[in-house]
């Protein structure tokens, strides 16, 4: 009987145990031994650090590095203070009906494809797109405006990809504070912002960090949005390793970079959960 | 006489529904004011007009006989003990005690002498670093109740905060409860569906039932003079028959039930007359048992019975006796002489007829 439940415990984890071998882990193990790989000759390679070595002498992967990730940040701070109130509004003033119907609106445009929602965004922001035209027409402007390829465009693109992953945490956490908790802030004499920042924000602080490492993370891993929203020179460190995987065909180096994307975001998430105070088992679980 | 909290002709409607009903009282300062009805009665929800949670649709509260009515929840001088005690779980308990002096601006280091006063108070001292989830329930009822009294309101409301708690915990609040209102001196209006706690500690008891108050009083009042059939059904238990009035003599009725028996009780002034329909409520701790019918000729009803059922409950326990076709609850006395009775013995059973409580006949909880 013991055995038989060893077995099927085996049998249960298998699935979850091979896909994590095969699909992460060995494929990051043979990356990591192909970023560590220099070419010396035809068909010849030694192992060197040199890939990395390029990655910090050359000025534009440093600096394209460093874009992304402030870029990410700052997507993800934006994407907080919109998804707060909406989160608030959802989890504590809606009731009944209501309250699924709006769950249900930020759920609706993933629905569609991000490919699809992202050529929505272009139909809006283009030279003679929407926007453009209906700027024209209002005669705010002279003529037409391109409203693409530009930093603020890839933000947008960035903000509304994220948003349902803000606001489903949010929710969740917000929903867990009683009504009761809230009130009894006000009535001891706390105002609405008193309220907010002593009694919802703390008490949301779990959702509020789990939320952002994952817009942090879908952003910086982003490659459509920033490709599409962005133009060729957007800038984005995974353009990077796509053109050099892809385009200069040179894994080695792009192996490197994919190595230090990784490393990057767990720094940053790392960082951003000493600053908070937070641990992952508390967030996550 | 000053009042802490008055209110006047107080109506509540959520839609089409009254949930509260024209209700208007008083409480003197000081006193310990219950509010006691079942669920969905009203009650709640004229706690929080009080607390200015809730608008009312029509009529006036006044505090210290000032309107509140314009004063929102954080400006009130009442503070509220919530039914699941809403502790602040993200702070410890000196934070959760001086929340309410910090929103006053007062200084940290005074704040902090006044929490260690309100935890010495209420007999907890020293433990102001623990965490909300670190307390027992009875402790973070003080801790509740602390970190309303800190505030100094003119009025406290406690909404059912001893439901969450088991039954030996329960007891020992209600007195903890009563004694803290003394050493607070604060006028305290509580809220409850439980009939002891509001007899044991209250000053004044409102029944309530359906939007409107069917009798205020004391405990004693509503015990032994309920004025309506739902006072008398909900406030104790009671054995309870419906008949007609076969004769009436100033305030003793004659009742014969329906199923056939007969009995004398009290209208107690109410307007009764030969030929109503009328409900009679006796209690069980109201009727005396005996094994020889001479010890009970001197009450107006007796009759034998026999023993159907034993109902043990200690100190509360039971005997159901079928006289006729009704059966009858009686206490059973713990002196001991009855200690061998059992089911299928003949017992005589007698009260007195202002024992029993005569009501026309309508709606009854």
């Amino acid at each position: 009987m013991k055995n038989g439940a060893r077995i099927g415990l085996a049998l249960l984890l298998m699935p979850m145990l091979l896909w994590l071998s095969l699909l992460i882990v060995i494929p990051h193990i043979d990356m990591f031994l192909v970023s560590l790989r220099e070419r010396v000759g035809v068909g010849e390679y030694q192992i060197s650090f040199a890939n990395y070595l390029t990655f910090f002498q050359e000025p534009l992967y440093l600096w394209t590095f460093l874009r992304t990730a402030v870029m990410s940040i700052l997507a993800t701070i934006i994407t907080l203070l919109i998804a707060f109130p909406v989160s608030y509004f959802i989890a504590k003033i809606a009731r009944g009906r209501t309250r699924s119907a709006l769950f249900l609106l930020c759920l609706v445009p993933f629905w569609v494809s991000e490919l699809v929602r992202t050529f929505g965004w272009m139909i809006l922001l283009r030279e003679t797109g929407i926007l453009s035209n209906l700027l024209q027409w209002a005669g705010l402007v002279s003529g037409p405006v391109e409203m693409l390829y530009n930093d603020a465009a890839i933000m947008v693109g960035l903000v509304y990809t994220s948003m349902l992953f803000m606001v489903v945490p949010l929710v969740t956490t917000l929903e867990s504070l009683p009504d009761e908790v809230i009130e009894a802030g006000y009535d001891l004499g706390g105002t609405n912002t008193s309220v907010m920042r002593e009694i919802v924000i703390p008490h949301a602080a779990p959702g509020i960090v789990s939320g952002s490492i994952v817009v942090f993370m879908l952003s910086l891993g982003n490659y459509l949005t920033p490709t599409m929203l962005g133009g060729k020179d957007s800038l984005w460190f995974t353009e990077l390793i796509y053109s050099q995987f892809i385009v200069r065909f040179n894994w080695e180096l792009g192996a490197a970079f994919g190595f230090m994307l990784l490393l990057l975001s767990s720094l940053i998430v790392w960082g951003m959960l000493r600053l908070t105070g937070q641990t992952l088992e508390r967030t996550m679980g | 006489m000053t009042f802490d909290l008055e209110c006047r002709n107080l109506t509540k409607r959520f839609g089409g529904t009254t949930a509260v009903d024209d209700v208007s009282f008083e409480v003197p300062s000081g006193s310990f004011f219950s509010i006691l009805g079942p669920s969905g009665c009203g009650k709640t929800t004229i706690m929080r007009m009080i607390a200015g949670f809730l608008e009312p649709s029509s009529g006036d509260i006044l505090i210290r006989g000032k309107s509140v009515l314009d004063v929102p929840p954080n400006k009130r001088p009442v503070n509220m003990v919530f039914q699941h005690l809403a502790l602040f779980p993200m702070m410890n308990i000196a934070e959760n005690i001086g929340y309410g002096l910090r929103r006053q601006g007062m200084g940290k280091a005074q704040i902090a002498v006044k929490v260690d006063e309100a935890l010495e108070r209420i007999g907890l001292p020293g433990i102001g670093n623990r965490k909300v989830d670190e307390l027992s329930g009875g402790q973070k009822q003080r801790v509740a109740i602390a970190r309303c009294m800190v505030l100094e309101p003119d009025v406290l409301l406690l909404d059912e905060p001893l439901g969450a708690l088991d039954l030996k915990l329960r007891e020992r609040m209600k007195v903890e409860l009563k004694t803290l209102q003394a050493a607070f001196d604060t006028t305290f209006v509580y809220i409850t569906h439980d009939q002891s706690e509001a007899l044991v500690m209250s000053d004044t008891i409102a029944v309530m039932n359906e939007g409107r108050f069917e009798q205020m009083g004391s405990g004693r009042d509503l015990y032994y003079r309920p004025a309506s059939a739902f006072v008398a059904g909900f406030v104790g238990d009671s054995n309870r028959w419906a008949g007609r009035i076969e004769r009436a003599e100033g305030n003793v009725m004659q009742v014969q039930t329906d199923s056939g028996l007969s009995m004398r009780a009290a209208a107690h002034g109410r307007p009764l007359a030969v030929g109503d329909r009328a409900q009679v409520f006796v209690r069980p701790e109201a009727i005396r048992i005996s094994r020889a019918g001479a010890d009970l000729a001197h009450f107006d009803n007796h009759m034998a019975g026999k023993v159907t059922n034993l109902l043990f409950n200690g100190a509360a326990s039971r005997i159901v006796v079928a006289a006729g076709a009704e059966e009858i609850e009686v206490n059973l006395p713990q002196s001991g002489e009855f200690a061998d009775l059992s089911e299928g013995d003949s017992v005589q059973i007698g009260w007195a007829g202002d024992q029993g409580n005569c009501f026309a006949e309508g709606p009854a909880a």
